[in-house]
């Protein structure tokens, strides 16, 4: 109490810049990431550091990055979602399907995003006015979206042209050097930069915040908590529609058995961000990071020629690590 | 008193023929009530009387079985706490409801937030609520005012500013509802909350207030309306009226001693059991010094924020020791609050719906929780809440009913009785009769003055003056993390007491 003589004018400000650098919750995972990638690259100069090589990985967390922004959304209203590896699988098969049948691209782009659109709204309604644990109905719609998936596909790849889909994450042709990444990369940047400032700056985003961070509260001061709930759904479901159109452009088939448990890497990348599974907390640009240090994980461990019970062990272990960490640097 | 009010003019707010029940509780039958513009009206009555129910129908966060509302003579049937704060009544609620993880300025204009096309209007937010906040707390405490501070690092009593300050941010507001807003907060703060209804009315707005504090009442109320088992028993004006005779209305009898205590002395040569030297935590306190003999009741006064509660925290092992010395019973030193229990020592935090209660478990469970046997035999848990209800006179449907079925005033027994059922050895008690009504802190009172005959030691905080001068064999006063001096309450004041409560750290620390 004795210290309040000083204004926030008087304050040094470089270094008020620097604790509140210290405090955002992304500066964590940053730190995370820049280690890792150090620690991988150190033990693979050659291949690691290679600009070709981070194109590839920016590419790899592309989808990831898409769905897990949507998956922010979900957890800092304090919900989960866990059918987003099959509803990316759906999707493809709903894009191939189309594509099959000669709808022209765009259509078939829309009829994915879509159906994810309409698979999220359920979600959300069910939650919100079924009051039903998220938990419980999105482990359902994983189960019964893979299940329709697959009846989609009658079991089976869908082999069809991918009309330059492709080109979405595919490695820069000459000619189109000058866009540095591949168009699906950008595509990604510009959705998380979209979502961070409605989190941030908008009336919903505050709003999502509150109702994850005490329902009852954000009910009596007049926030229309289901409205929001069902709104936070269907727009982490587009978000899963556009990733499962990026998933088809890499795939360029439509697999229904593709994404399988997708939505963990996706959580583990929410979560490793900062985000918290008890709501209220999370932030876009952490949540970046954190897709990205799952791929620099997976593509290290690669690089390095590791077993495959290895990488897994390995993946598990810094997860849990990152986490941890991130928990010691706040509270301290 | 110079309202601008005309007796004969038509009320702004008209309640007629308002019921409410839960399940079997009656909590509200056909209440009729006028609050005129330009006045401040006091509802008053015990613990379960009715009023916050009450007060959230008028908020529009609980529908009445029946009657009907009218605002300014039209009916006035807010669907929910939205529309009845953009018809123009806004609410303090008596339980806290913020969101912990937004800041100061979001929570003010959460759900009513202004904008600028898409974007939230955060500068907006935040100079409108900085104003509110610098005339809720003062130009002095400028850091109390931070309106980009996350309110999970307020403490309680400027959480309470926040919500009063949500309140009074309210769009073009007619009646503004304060249910106990003054439970957290000191003395300065309540004055400067009286100064801000002293100009809502000024402005001719109606304010409906509801408190335990009856001195407070006297002080800001018009008129008041007594309600007792959810019916109205009395109403007046304050000014013709006495609080003996509010009391009375309120307990449907009249109470003899407000501090009933037995003829019990301090004494030396009793067992030491707690004894601090220069203790310090990581922040808070600073320093503190004092010895607890068995059969005596210490108090500690001091401004919210001073480190009160993070003393009694420190002890219980809830937060890091820094420095200095502790001594517990035979335990030296730091201990876990597992160990702290089972060496015989209890606390009652002051955030009851967080530490106290388990809101969502029964009575029975909350009273047995911290002493449970092995084998957990139902009956036998339901008769120790049965009996602790009966001896604490909590009002409640049954055993069995959720403590969130409870009002606050109850709530608060619910979370004493746990810890009275415990039977520890040295309590720390952090404003233990905080909503509860005044028949039922003579209950409390009557309670510690047993314990400390039965040679229990109380380690009282409180913010309530006259209530440590009527307990307490000692007091002492924190100020800014500094715990002066205990002295025999013989040789205090209650002017002695906020003197050295407000005196700066280096004088009390000599
Ligand atoms: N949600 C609920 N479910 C069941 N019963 C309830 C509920 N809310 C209140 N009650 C009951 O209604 C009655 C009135 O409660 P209320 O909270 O209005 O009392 P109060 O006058 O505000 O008391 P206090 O002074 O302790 O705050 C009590 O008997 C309480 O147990
Ligand atoms: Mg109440």
């Amino acid at each position: 109490m004795s210290a309040q003589t000083t204004t926030p004018k008087q304050l040094d400000l470089p270094r008020a810049f620097a604790r509140a650098l210290a405090r955002a919750p992304w500066a964590g995972p940053l730190v995370a990431l820049v280690l890792v990638y150090g620690f991988y690259a150190a033990l693979a100069p050659d291949t690691f550091a290679r600009p070709e090589i981070v194109v590839t990985m920016l590419c790899q967390t592309a989808v990831v990055v898409v769905a897990a922004v949507g998956m922010t959304l979900v957890i800092v209203s304090g919900g989960i979602d866990l059918s987003v590896g099959s509803v990316v699988a759906l999707g493809t098969v709903v894009v191939a399907k189309a594509l099959r049948g000669g709808l022209p691209l765009p259509v078939a782009v829309l009829a994915a995003i879509a159906v994810s659109i309409g698979v999220g709204a359920l979600n959300g309604v069910a939650i919100a006015r079924l009051k039903i644990m998220p938990f419980i109905v999105t482990l359902g719609a994983m189960s019964v979206l893979r299940g329709a998936a697959k009846g989609l596909a009658h079991e089976e790849m869908i082999y069809v042209d991918a009309r330059g889909l492709e080109s979405l994450l595919a490695a820069l042709p000459k000619a189109r050097a000058w866009m540095l990444v591949p168009p699906g990369v950008w595509l990604a940047l510009g959705i998380s930069v979209a979502a961070a400032l409605v989190l941030r700056s908008t009336r919903f985003g505050r709003h999502v915040v509150a109702i994850g961070s005490s329902e009852p509260t954000a009910r009596l001061c007049g926030v229309r908590v289901d409205a929001t709930k069902i709104a936070v759904y269907a727009l982490a479901g587009a978000l899963v529609g556009v990733a499962s159109v990026l998933e088809f452009s890499r795939l360029t088939l439509g697999d229904p058995t593709d994404s399988v448990g997708l939505e963990l890497t996706v959580i583990a990348a929410v979560v490793i961000g900062g985000g918290s599974l008890a709501g209220g907390e999370g932030s876009v640009f952490g949540t970046v990071l954190g897709a990205l240090l799952m791929t620099v994980i997976r593509s290290g461990n690669t690089h390095l020629g590791l077993r495959s019970w290895v990488q897994e062990m390995i993946t598990g272990a810094i997860i849990v690590l990152a986490v941890a960490l991130d928990g010691f640097r706040r509270r301290a | 008193m110079t309202a601008v009010r005309d007796p004969g003019a038509a009320p702004l707010l008209e309640i007629r023929g308002v019921s409410k029940r839960f399940g079997a509780t009656r909590a509200l039958s056909s209440i009729d009530l006028d609050v005129r513009a330009g006045e401040v009206h006091a509802v008053l009555g015990e613990n379960g009387a009715g009023k916050s129910t009450l007060m959230k129908v008028l908020g529009g966060a609980l529908k009445p079985d029946d009657g009907a509302l009218r605002l300014d003579g039209a009916p006035f049937t807010p669907r929910d706490p939205r529309q009845a704060r953009r018809a123009g009544v806004a609410v303090v609620h008596q339980e806290r409801a913020l969101c912990p993880h937004l800041t100061v300025a979001e929570n003010v204009f959460l759900g009513d937030e202004p904008t600028r096309g898409p974007w939230l209007d955060a500068r907006a937010m935040r100079t409108r609520s900085a104003a509110l906040l610098t005339q809720l707390a003062g130009e002095a405490r400028a850091s109390r005012t931070d309106p980009s501070a996350k309110v999970a690092s307020l403490p309680p009593g400027d959480q309470q500013l926040v919500e009063i300050a949500r309140a009074l941010a309210a769009p073009s507001p007619r009646v503004i509802v304060f249910d106990e807003p003054t439970s957290t907060l000191d003395a300065a703060d309540v004055a400067r909350l009286f100064e801000a209804i002293r100009a809502l009315r000024a402005r001719g707005l109606a304010v409906v207030y509801v408190s335990h504090f009856l001195e407070e009442v006297r002080a800001i109320a018009d008129r008041f309306t007594v309600l007792r088992d959810g019916a109205k028993v009395a109403e007046g004006e304050v000014a013709s009226s006495t609080i003996d005779g509010w009391v009375s209305a309120m307990a449907g009898r009249a109470i003899e001693a407000l501090y009933p205590r037995s003829a019990r002395a301090a004494d030396p040569s009793r067992e030491v059991v707690l004894e601090a030297r220069a203790l310090a935590g990581v922040r808070l306190p600073r320093d503190a010094s004092f010895t607890l003999r068995r059969g005596e009741v210490l108090g500690i006064a001091g401004l919210v924020g001073a480190g009160r509660t993070e003393l009694l925290r420190a002890i219980f092992g809830l937060d890091p020791i820094a420095r200095g010395a502790l001594r517990v019973l035979h335990v030296e030193g730091a201990a876990r609050p597992h160990a702290r229990l089972e060496a015989g020592v209890g606390m009652l935090s002051e955030d009851r719906a967080h530490e106290g209660v388990a809101l969502a478990r029964s009575i029975a469970d909350n009273v047995g929780l911290s002493r449970l046997p092995w084998i957990v035999r139902e009956g036998a848990q339901r008769a120790i809440g049965q009996r602790w209800i009966e001896r604490l006179g909590i009002r409640a449907p049954s055993v069995d009913a959720p403590v969130s079925a409870l009002s606050g005033g109850n709530q608060q027994k619910v979370a004493l009785a746990r810890l009275l059922h415990h039977d520890v050895d040295v309590l720390l008690l952090d404003e233990p009769t905080r909503g509860v009504d005044v028949a039922s802190k003579a209950t409390l009172y009557g309670v510690v003055d047993e314990l400390a005959t039965r040679g229990k030691a109380v380690l009282l905080v409180s913010s309530q003056v006259p209530e440590l001068l009527g307990v307490c064999d000692r007091i002492a006063v924190m100020a800014r993390g500094v715990l002066g001096p205990a002295r025999p309450v013989s040789e205090w004041t209650e002017e002695a007491i906020l003197a050295e409560a407000t005196a700066t750290a280096t004088a009390t620390a000599a």
